[in-house]
């Protein structure tokens, strides 16, 4: 076998991920994920009459984001990964245990080198790329507001 | 209603990264980016706003919502402060969440171990 | 391209094998010498829990051998191998680190087995092991990260084993020859399918141990391999079967030895301790009870890192084999 054969008998004798099974997972715990935001929205606009749209949906991402950390602090919240995958990765809980996890993982470097180094080894190209990609679109929409 | 297409809605855009996973062998930070980025586009198209009068937390839930947040804030900011705007909009319309994880992380990593399992 | 012969044929005098909960499951539960339930063994982070392991696995081999050894060879996977150097400071003997990724159990026994032989040394240690925590740290994501392990993937196992040869003929298991490896790489860039990177690197230190011996697999009681897993155990004798040699049914992968099906570790168990482990329990046991008098147990390495795998890099592999033989003089 020469290089480019291996590679192809490799992936011949490599087994699969039950795919049917495994999206299905991801499907019914990131919707459950989204249903308990969505009912979280409902509750916080009974009690909170006040707050328009986006606060309260800043309030429901702030409450799944705590929830996510306190699950992956006590050890639950990979096990529902290990299960969901994708399911819960994808929503906004899986940004949050990316960086309770890592900030766990090295805290033992201690706080500074460690825990605030470290936390955002996973999440932090999400937030970079981003903002990037915000301000870019935020440029292009200043530069045609200006010709308008 | 809406309960119900934040379910299916919220599900299936999870089902998509389940499937990237399996088929393209990403890392999960590598498909958190991609759902940012898709998010941020969606709301450019003015896509977004649509679809989340149509199934709520179904889009805002999943990380696009990041995505579409910071693009939906640094247009509000511009049409509000112009040109500082560009820059502003994005953190501020997040900075929430933002705050939040970097916190909790912070607290829920001093008190507890990670193990394995 | 040679296979080295060791005519003085140092003897093993002691083996000890220290591993975890997980691992003490499995079907090789019986065989450790010790087990550590506490997945950080009174330590205060995974690290010391690894290097306590490697203190424990010399400690009791020298204990077993019943004589004072002249060095010791060591090594396992973190960077700069110091889970090995630091558990040396409790040990107080000369210390030669060694790095051959999960090879190593084969590499330092080769080394310790070669300064006997040449008579350099009278007795010296040889040991190797790893920690699942550490080393998913090391190559992969936090601990409580949610995420999947894709099907190809291996489970490191947690665990040590040292092995103490001697020049004294008081026992009579040898080490006899071995064939060091050449770092064979096939191209393969995928960091969770190990057992697939390391089968080249295995069928080419074999097919050189047989054409040089002028042995069969057949010859032997049993071949073991370090942590190929599933994917490269089939790999490696498909490699094989190419070049004109069967390996049958006596040959068996360690990786896929040490846990059972039922527990979740996808492909097997890898890492320095899975070989070391193995060699320290099941196969010196089998030795000891007469079951096996001729043995070849071969560890392979994936000699990547973090940084080479980002750059894009694809992993090379090694694998070192030694023939464990039962001598009459």
């Amino acid at each position: 076998m020469d290089k480019q054969e291996y590679a192809e008998y490799i992936k011949r004798i490599t087994p699969k991920s039950k795919i049917w099974n495994s999206i299905i997972r991801a499907f019914v715990v990131g919707g459950l994920i989204c249903l308990l935001g969505e009912g979280l929205g409902a509750l916080y606009k009974m009690w909170l009459p006040n707050y328009d749209q986006a606060q309260i949906g800043s309030l429901v991402s702030c409450t799944l984001i705590l929830l996510a950390s306190i699950l992956t602090g006590i050890g639950v919240y990979d096990k529902i990964g290990y299960f969901s995958g994708g399911g819960s990765i994808v929503p906004i809980t899986g940004f949050s245990n990316s960086i309770t996890s890592a900030a766990m993982e090295f805290r033992k470097e201690g706080i500074i080198f460690g825990t605030c180094a470290n936390m955002f080894k996973i999440a932090g190209p999400v937030i970079v790329v981003g903002v990037a990609v915000a301000m870019l679109c935020g440029l292009g929409y200043f530069i045609v507001g200006l010709f308008l | 209603m809406t309960f119900l297409w934040a379910f299916i809605i919220g599900g299936f855009i999870c089902m998509i990264g389940q499937l990237l996973i399996l088929k393209t062998n990403w890392t999960p930070a590598r498909i958190l980016v991609s759902f940012v980025v898709i998010g941020a586009l969606l709301q450019v198209c003015t896509l977004f706003e649509p679809l989340q009068k149509f199934a709520g937390a179904g889009v805002t839930t999943p990380i696009t919502g990041f995505g579409a947040g910071l693009v939906k804030g640094t247009f509000e900011n511009i049409d509000k402060y112009g040109f500082l705007g560009i820059f502003s909009g994005g953190l501020t319309a997040m900075s929430a969440g933002i705050a939040v994880a970097i916190v909790s992380g912070l607290v829920i990593g001093m008190i507890f171990k990670s193990r394995s399992k | 391209m040679s296979t080295i012969i060791f005519n003085h044929q140092p003897r093993i005098v002691g083996w000890y094998s220290v591993a975890g909960k997980k691992e003490s499951q499995g079907p090789l539960g019986e065989t450790f010498s010790r087990i550590v339930e506490d997945e950080y063994f009174g330590g205060k982070t995974h690290e010391v829990a690894e290097r306590r392991l490697f203190v424990t696995a010399i400690q009791g081999a020298i204990q077993v051998a019943g004589i004072q050894p002249d060095l010791v060879f060591a090594g396992d996977l973190l960077n700069q191998i110091v889970s090995s150097s630091f558990a040396m400071r409790d040990i107080g003997l000369p210390y030669v680190g060694i790095y051959g990724a999960c090879s190593t159990m084969a590499l330092s026994l080769i080394n310790a087995a070669a300064y006997v032989d040449a008579g350099l040394v009278q007795s010296a240690v040889a040991a190797a092991g790893s920690h699942f925590a550490t080393a998913e740290r090391q190559y992969r994501t936090p601990l409580e990260f949610g995420n999947q392990r894709p099907p190809s993937s291996q489970w490191t196992v947690t665990g040590a084993g040292a092995t103490v040869l001697s020049a004294s003929k008081e026992s009579k298991i040898a080490v006899t020859c071995a064939t060091i490896g050449r770092v064979v790489d096939f191209g393969i860039k995928d960091v969770n399918n190990m057992g697939a990177c390391m089968a080249p690197a295995a069928a080419d230190t074999l097919e050189r141990h047989f054409a040089n011996t002028h042995t069969q697999p057949a010859d032997y009681d049993a071949i073991f391999s370090g942590d190929l897993g599933q994917i490269g155990e089939e790999a490696l004798r498909d490699l094989l079967k190419e070049r004109g040699y069967d390996l049958g049914q006596k040959y068996y992968d360690c990786g896929k030895l040490i846990y059972a099906e039922e527990q979740k570790v996808d492909m097997g168990g890898s890492g320095c301790g899975c070989s070391a482990v193995t060699l320290n329990g099941f196969i010196l046991d089998k030795f000891k009870r007469g079951d096996y008098h001729k043995v070849l147990f071969m560890a392979t390495g994936a000699l990547l890192s973090p940084t080479t795998c980002f750059q894009g890099e694809s992993i090379p592999g090694v694998a070192n084999a030694v023939v464990i033989e039962e001598v009459t003089e």
